[in-house]
Formats: structure tokens, C-alpha cells, sequence
């Protein structure tokens, strides 16, 4: 049977903000470029991003810089962080937000007509340049036109408007390619007609996303299967981190349909606090340790902080992600819970109506129309959920390359940026500075590449059958398949975790994987949800296994990883990072492997006090030695 | 609080398709999209839907429901009496790929067709100032998530489908408009909006306007105040002289 066929220099798996931007970039480096996606052009999960994209632009605050970006996000990483990634991010974030304004994208301002700025959990100065609470849809709206600016130059040029860049709307990839070790292609099927696509191409960007859909109580949309995870696993790459998952604190708890979905954190950046059931604003007996001289001790001084922020330190509701999410489970937890089993969030009686509806629009309408809620008049109910995965493929941290020659990664699917748990704000910049750095890496690559790698036929058969196989089998519904494993993850591997439960749920996958060979798929091949869904499969359980597998090996509680039965930080375990591999596609094994060193200037931009909660005796001893 | 439903839900593919008849459970805050998953995951496992966010953002749940458009995931099924049929078909206005899904390839078409933001040369990034003020009324239309229910709605062309070729629809006229009041554009708009993209042909009946999920006012923040400046320009008489005298032929 003839297989459809095309042939690329570039191809990029995902058309979220990572995507698109590797895309833009690779194009514009005159690579032939496809962009393949799951959806529609525009629907990826980077429009649900609320609150906006992190650069130290210093235009709300002039003395913000790339030096305390840097530091924030190194800190609110727990500092296990790739450095490097953190500086190229924090230096690079201003000039990937002003590339969009001059693509159209239009951003809220300042009295002097500069991109305006908001504070955020973890950004020790306001930061995040944002359009109300739906800064992802004009990100992803500007990069989608920008593309079409593209197309259309090309159809001036060439007649064609899909000459260098072409979107593969609705289109799965399944399987990557290989010629020897390197990269030599993708093999995907049409969501419209179940029929294959191979594109023939020497460098592939991954930029999938996450993997929420491993969760029960998830922020993620149905296309978070962590294809892309999986992919470069089967492609024999590296995934590191996997441990680390952030469980975002403010999700919605009602009603049950829409459990999880996103309560944006600038509800509490703008004002929005916490409270349980007895009225408290319990995150002031919430500050760990390391923050103490960060944070407001009482309420007058964390209210006094919105409008004179130099005199002031920030309220507890505004630590990073993980310890607010901790926070709320243990309240829950205690009994202090709301109605429905989750704490409350009020900005009713923090900001008058008007400006509640003006800063943060999509939350009143989401509440209004979800929930029947009317945040102007009543506080939310809000409760952790699964959001990010900070872990992901090994890259270096300049290229975006992965082990496998050819191939490249960039935003969630990546790891290593974020460290152990990722502020708000740092993603959407993430996917700029690194889609446009993977996009160049890839385009690098092509140019320095002898021949072309060829696709062998035994290979593409291979992916043919395996995709095939679950129509031709009468088995077991994938949906019960993909519950039992979100009821596991989320029960065993959750936000707090023990090493009991942990091996339970590696026994269930282990279970989970028999079965997921056996899962039929009714109907034909035309747009066919259960047949996607049985496909999808095969890449969640892999990436749950990494999950469970890294979390049960680190022995501490670092960011988006908390061991109830190892509750503290542990300087040793700082510089470790778990790198997960599968030899044969199935199981996978987890290696030790050390963090380099952070360069000397990035970290003496750091107090020794602050290090020293961090940094092992070893470590600091050489620090003293740098210092001097 | 759950009780069985009773639902219609358009299947077919190929051209072809009819009403089907379900009974499904609904429980206590669910909306229509809710029910569609339950269908799948018990008694059709191959039906079709588009679906992304869930919340209202991404735009793909689109249908039409009791014909009207909605989204599915905005649609609470506590909008309905308990005995009430439910009726879920397809967006009209576009041609049906399978079940509930729609081929809309006919918005991308359009969206290609309008020429991209044109910024000033020698406006380095970096280097933009605007008021908010004047970024606000480019704003309300940049909120449009792209459900393409607008399109479907418009009378122009979905019982017209010798209308599409010279009409970009609702969303694409406002796309223009969005362009037009963008502070840094420079491109001229308003003769293309008439000319080529078939502004002339809406007679502002505000179907789109009562259709959005993001309460845009399509009609008199985009379209009307387009319209105007058309008209302004073309019946201007100073214009009118000028290009009799200045324009050459082309």
C-alpha cells in the first residue's frame, strides 16, 4: 500500500507556543519546514496561559534585570535547575517579547505606553507582560499570524503559500524515524481519515507539551498524552526529571466536570487570598525556612505590599507553586477545607467589582458561566491540580539537541529549565527563548549534515502495524485502560507521595501495560477517538513509569516532588538528577547522574546565606574559595 | 441529583448520516460536552467531537445545539428541563468530515487571504509606545478564540455556499477591522474590506454578535464602525477628485 509522502528539512511535532516559534524560526532560516499537530492551527493547550510571559524588561520596575530573573528562577527551581537554560532564558525573554509586538501582538501598557508588567509567585519584581488573563491565546494568535505572514510571503515569492512552511493540522505522530543513530523522519495518520503520513526529514523538534493526561485532576486538555516524551524515549533519548510535576494550587474544585481546570494565579498576584473554612489566611503559618525574610509575617504588612512594594515584603499567597499547593492539600486535609473540598479564594472583597471584571476578565467569565459563581460577589473554591511537568527530554541547553542526533526539544517536553518546580510566568517566555533556539539548532544541524538520512522500509511497516493493531483487535475499551491508570497516578503518585504507594503503582502499570496490548478499538479509521485514545496509551504508561520510577529513587522532597516519608531537602540529592532510558520499549530504567557546577559569575550573583540552605558543606567550601 | 437524558445526536460520515437516538446519565454540574465523553466512553466509542480546553479557551467544541450554535463545553446541561430531547448536530455551514466534526478549512482559506500586520519601517522591537487606551479597542477583537461559530451563523453563507469565495465571514471582517485600528498598522484596509472581502455583503443582522462565546461585539465595535470608514472614504468628495485626477489607470 502506497504511503503518503512528503519531504522536509525541518519538522515540528506540536504547534503550541514551543512549537511555532521553533518553526517561525527554522523557516526563517530558509529550512523547509512542516509543523505537525493534534488539533486545529491555534488550539494548542498554550491559550489556556493566563497570566503572562516573564521578562525582565524593567518596565514597571527599572530595577529588575536578567541577573534577579535569573536568581528568581533558580530559587523557585530549588536550584537543581540546568543553569545554564536559566540564564539563556532570563537574558533572552525581553527581546522574545518584543519580537511579538512587532507581529502584531498587543500587549496591556503602562502610563508611558510600554508593555505593562504584573506581579507573580516567586518574581521578586513585577514581570510578567500580559493581555488581561489570556496572554496564551495572544501568543499563540500572534505566532499562528506570524506563520501566515510567512505563507504569504512565500506565495508572493513562489507562488505557493505553502512553499517553506506548511501546517499537518489534526495529525498524530506515532513513531520517529531512524537511519542508523540519526534522525530520519516521522510517522503519523490524518485524525480526518485514519490514513498514514511518513515526512521524510533529517532534524524533528519535539514540542508536544506535557502529560496531564495522566491525572485524574488535571489542567491539561486531552492532547497531554507526553507523545513527545515518549517519542524521544522509543527514539532512544534521555528524559530527565521526571520526578518533578507541578500541581498547580488553584484549580477549580466545582463543579465535577470541570475539576481542575485553571484558577489563573494572577487572582492572588492582584489581590486574591486564601482562606479555609474558619476564615484564615493560613498561608502566613505556611513560609518554609528558606523564604522566611521574603515574605510578609502579617496581613497589614502583605496588603500594604500591593501599592508600596519597596517597603513591604510580599504576602505568603504569592510563594511558588509548590508550597501553596501543599498548603492548601494539608488544610484540606486538616479538615479546614471549603464545602467541596477545596479552600477559598476571594477577591470580592479585596477590589471593587469593576476592576475585578477589567483585570481579570476570563476568570469572571469562566466562574460565571462553568460555575454559576460570580467572583465579584463570592469567593472560589480552589484546590491543587495536575499542571506542568518539569520534567522532560535531556537538551543542551544552547541547541535545544537531544542525545539523538537529529532530533531537539523545546517548552514542557524539555526538562532541566525549571529544575523542580517552574514559576508562573517562566513557561511562555520558556517557549520562546527555547522554540527559537531549538528551531536554529535544527536548521544548524540540516546545514551541517553530509547526506540526507534515508528511511528504511522495515521501519515504517513496524509503525504501520503497530498502529493498526488496536482496530484489529476485539479487546478491552481504552477508556477503562486510561482511568485505572489516571485513578492510579493520582492517587499513588500524587502531590504527596510514599514509597509504599509508589511501588504499588509501578505494580498496576506494570498490569496497565499487559492490558494496553490488548485494548481494541471499534469502528473505522475515520476521525475515531477511541482508536487515538489506544494509541495514546502506549505513551502515558511509559511516562508514568518514569514518573513513579524517578519519584520512588529520590529520597527527599524538593519542588514539585514531596516525599511524606523523606519530608526534607537534601543538599546531596541537589546535584543528582535521575535520567530515565528504555533499552527495549517497554520498561524503563533510571540512571544517577551528576549536575554540572554552576558557572562562577552566575553563582556568586548569590548571598552565601542563600546558598548555604541549599549547597552541600563540600559545595560551599569551593563557593568560599570562587568568593574570594 | 443524576438522572438518564434523552439525547439526538447527528452520526454520519461521508456525506451521509441521520439522527441517533441516546439515553445517558447526567449528573449535577455537567455540561453537553460532559455527556458527548459519556457517549464515548459507553456507547460510542468512535464518535466523533472536537475538544481541546474545556474551559471556554481553545474554541474547537463547536456545534450546534437544539440549532444554535454553542460550545459544547459552555453549554450546562442545567439549561434544560430533565425531559427535555437534546439535539446535537454539526456546524451547518460547513461541510461534515464525521459525526460532529466539520471540515472548517474554509476559515483558514480567509485567514490567509488578509494581509498580516504591517508595522512602520525603522520601528525596532523595543521601541513600540502605545496607550491602553488605544490598544483596547484592538483588543476586544484579538479575544476571539477562533469557534468559527460566527461564520456558521452568518446568513451570507451558510445557506449560500456561492457566497463563500467572495466573503471572509464575520471573524475575518473583523480580523481586518482589528488590523485597521491597530495603532502601529500602516496598511490600507478599508478598500480591501469593501473590494475583496465582501463587507458589502453583511446588512448587520448581529447573528455573530449573539453567538460569541467571548461576548465580542462583532457587529458595532468591528463591522459597523468598518463600514463607516469605508463609506467616509468612498463617498468623500475630495477623495472622489482626487482619485479622479491623481490615479491613473492600472
Amino acid at each position: 500500500m502506497e504511503i503518503e509522502r512528503h519531504e522536509y528539512d525541518v519538522v515540528v511535532i506540536g504547534a503550541g507556543g514551543a512549537g511555532l516559534r521553533a518553526a517561525i524560526e527554522a523557516r526563517q532560516q530558509g529550512k523547509r519546514t512542516a509543523i505537525v499537530c493534534k488539533s486545529l492551527f491555534g488550539k494548542a493547550h498554550t491559550v489556556m496561559a493566563e497570566g503572562g510571559a516573564a521578562a525582565a524588561m524593567g518596565n514597571v520596575n527599572p530595577d529588575d534585570n536578567w541577573m534577579v530573573h535569573f536568581r528568581d528562577t533558580m530559587r523557585g527551581g530549588k536550584f537543581l535547575n540546568n543553569w545554564r537554560m536559566a540564564e539563556l532564558h532570563a537574558k533572552e525573554a525581553p527581546d522574545r517579547v518584543w519580537e511579538l509586538e512587532a507581529w502584531g501582538a498587543l500587549f496591556d501598557r503602562t502610563k508611558d505606553g510600554k508593555i505593562s508588567q504584573r506581579n507573580f509567585g516567586g518574581h521578586e519584581y513585577p514581570r510578567l507582560a500580559h493581555v488581561g488573563d489570556r496572554t496564551g491565546l495572544e501568543l499563540i494568535r500572534t505566532l499562528q499570524q506570524r506563520v501566515v505572514a510567512l505563507q504569504q510571503e512565500d506565495y508572493e515569492q513562489h507562488g505557493d503559500y505553502e512553499a517553506y512552511i506548511k501546517v499537518f493540522a489534526e495529525c498524530t505522530i506515532t513513531r520517529l524515524l531512524k537511519d542508523g543513530d540519526r534522525i530520519s523522519g516521522a510517522f503519523g495518520y490524518w485524525r480526518e481519515s485514519g490514513s498514514f503520513v511518513v515526512l521524510d526529514a533529517p532534524a524533528v523538534v519535539l514540542a508536544t507539551g506535557g502529560i496531564g493526561k495522566s491525572y485524574v485532576v488535571t489542567s491539561n486538555s486531552w492532547e497531554y498524552t507526553g507523545d513527545g516524551h515518549a517519542l524521544a524515549l522509543l527514539a532512544g533519548a534521555n528524559l530527565i526529571n521526571m520526578e518533578f510535576i507541578q500541581f498547580h494550587p488553584t484549580g477549580m474544585v466545582w463543579p465535577p466536570s470541570v475539576r481542575g481546570i485553571l484558577v489563573t494565579e494572577s487572582v492572588r498576584g492582584d489581590g486574591g487570598v486564601l482562606r479555609n473554612s474558619a476564615g484564615e489566611r493560613f498561608m502566613f503559618n505556611y513560609i518554609p525556612e528558606v523564604f522566611k525574610d521574603k515574605y510578609a509575617t502579617t496581613e497589614e504588612e502583605g496588603d500594604r505590599w500591593y501599592t508600596d512594594q519597596a517597603n513591604n515584603r510580599r504576602p505568603p499567597e504569592l510563594l511558588p507553586r509548590d508550597e501553596v499547593a501543599r498548603a492548601i492539600n494539608a488544610e484540606v486535609k486538616a479538615g479546614r477545607g471549603s464545602p467541596q473540598g477545596g479552600v477559598f479564594l476571594d477577591v470580592s472583597s479585596r477590589l471593587p467589582a469593576e476592576e475585578i471584571k477589567r483585570r481579570l476578565p476570563s476568570m469572571h467569565h469562566q466562574f460565571k458561566e462553568l460555575a454559576d459563581v460570580d467572583i465579584t460577589a463570592e469567593p472560589m473554591q480552589v484546590g491543587p491540580t495536575c499542571h506542568y511537568i518539569m520534567g522532560g527530554v535531556e537538551v543542551d541547553a544552547d541547541t535545544g539537541a537531544a542525545a539523538v542526533p537529529g532530533l531537539f526539544a523545546a517548552g514542557e517536553v524539555s526538562g532541566g529549565m525549571h529544575g523542580s518546580n517552574r514559576l508562573g510566568g517562566n513557561s511562555l517566555s520558556d517557549l520562546l527563548v527555547f522554540g527559537r533556539r531549538a528551531g536554529a539548532g535544527a536548521a544548524a544541524y540540516v546545514d551541517a549534515l553530509p547526506a540526507r538520512p534515508r528511511i528504511g522500509q522495515e521501519e515504517l511497516d513496524e509503525a504501520r502495524e503497530e498502529a493498526l493493531a488496536p482496530l484489529q483487535r476485539t479487546g478491552e475499551n481504552p477508556y477503562e485502560v486510561h482511568h485505572e491508570l489516571q485513578r492510579t497516578m493520582n492517587e499513588l503518585v500524587g502531590i504527596i507521595r510514599k514509597a509504599e504507594e509508589v511501588s504499588e503503582a509501578l505494580e498496576v502499570v506494570e498490569k496497565l501495560k499487559e492490558r494496553v496490548r490488548l485494548v481494541g478499538a471499534a469502528g473505522t479509521r475515520i476521525y475515531n477517538p477511541g482508536w487515538h485514545l489506544a494509541l495514546d496509551l502506549r505513551n502515558m504508561i511509559l511516562v508514568s513509569e518514569c514518573v513513579a520510577r524517578a519519584a520512588l529513587l529520590r529520597q527527599e522532597s524538593r519542588g514539585g516532588h514531596t516525599r511524606d516519608d523523606f519530608p526534607g531537602m537534601n543538599p546531596e540529592w541537589r546535584r543528582k538528577l535521575l535520567v530515565c532510558s528504555t533499552a527495549d520499549g517497554s520498561s524503563i530504567t533510571v540512571e544517577e547522574q551528576l549536575q554540572p557546577a554552576m558557572r562562577d559569575d552566575l553563582i556568586t550573583l548569590f548571598d552565601r546565606d542563600e546558598l548555604k540552605k541549599y549547597l552541600t558543606d563540600e559545595e560551599m567550601s569551593e563557593f568560599d574559595g570562587i568568593s574570594k | 441529583m443524576s438522572y438518564k437524558a434523552k439525547f439526538k445526536v447527528w452520526r454520519g460520515e461521508g456525506g451521509e448520516g441521520k439522527l441517533e437516538d441516546f439515553t445517558v446519565e447526567v449528573n449535577e454540574g455537567e455540561v453537553v460536552l460532559d455527556i458527548i465523553h459519556r457517549l464515548q466512553a459507553t456507547q460510542a466509542p468512535d464518535l466523533a467531537v472536537r475538544w481541546n480546553c474545556k474551559a471556554g479557551k481553545c474554541g474547537s467544541c463547536s456545534m450546534e445545539i437544539n440549532g444554535k450554535p454553542r460550545l459544547g463545553c459552555m453549554t450546562r446541561m442545567s439549561t434544560f428541563a430533565e425531559d427535555e430531547t437534546i439535539t446535537v448536530t454539526p456546524m451547518r455551514t460547513f461541510p461534515v468530515i464525521k459525526d460532529l466534526v466539520t471540515d472548517v478549512s474554509f476559515n483558514y482559506q480567509k485567514a490567509r487571504e488578509i494581509p498580516s500586520f504591517t508595522p512602520p519601517q525603522g520601528v525596532r522591537p523595543g521601541e513600540y509606545r502605545m496607550q491602553q487606551v488605544d490598544v483596547e479597542r484592538s483588543q476586544e477583537f484579538r479575544k476571539c478564540i477562533e469557534c468559527f461559530m460566527c461564520n456558521n451563523i452568518c446568513h451570507v453563507i451558510r445557506d449560500h455556499e456561492e457566497n463563500k469565495p467572495a466573503f471572509a465571514g464575520p471573524r475575518f471582517l473583523m480580523r481586518i477591522a482589528e488590523l485597521d485600528m491597530h495603532p502601529y498598522d500602516v496598511a490600507d484596509r478599508q478598500e480591501s474590506a469593501q473590494e475583496e472581502h465582501g463587507l458589502g455583503y453583511c446588512n448587520i443582522t448581529k447573528c455573530c454578535t449573539e453567538v460569541c462565546p467571548e461576548h465580542i461585539k462583532i457587529t458595532d465595535n468591528a463591522l459597523i464602525p468598518m463600514k463607516e470608514r469605508v463609506v467616509d472614504r468612498k463617498y468623500d468628495p475630495l477623495v472622489w477628485l482626487g482619485n479622479k485626477i491623481f490615479r491613473r489607470p492600472k
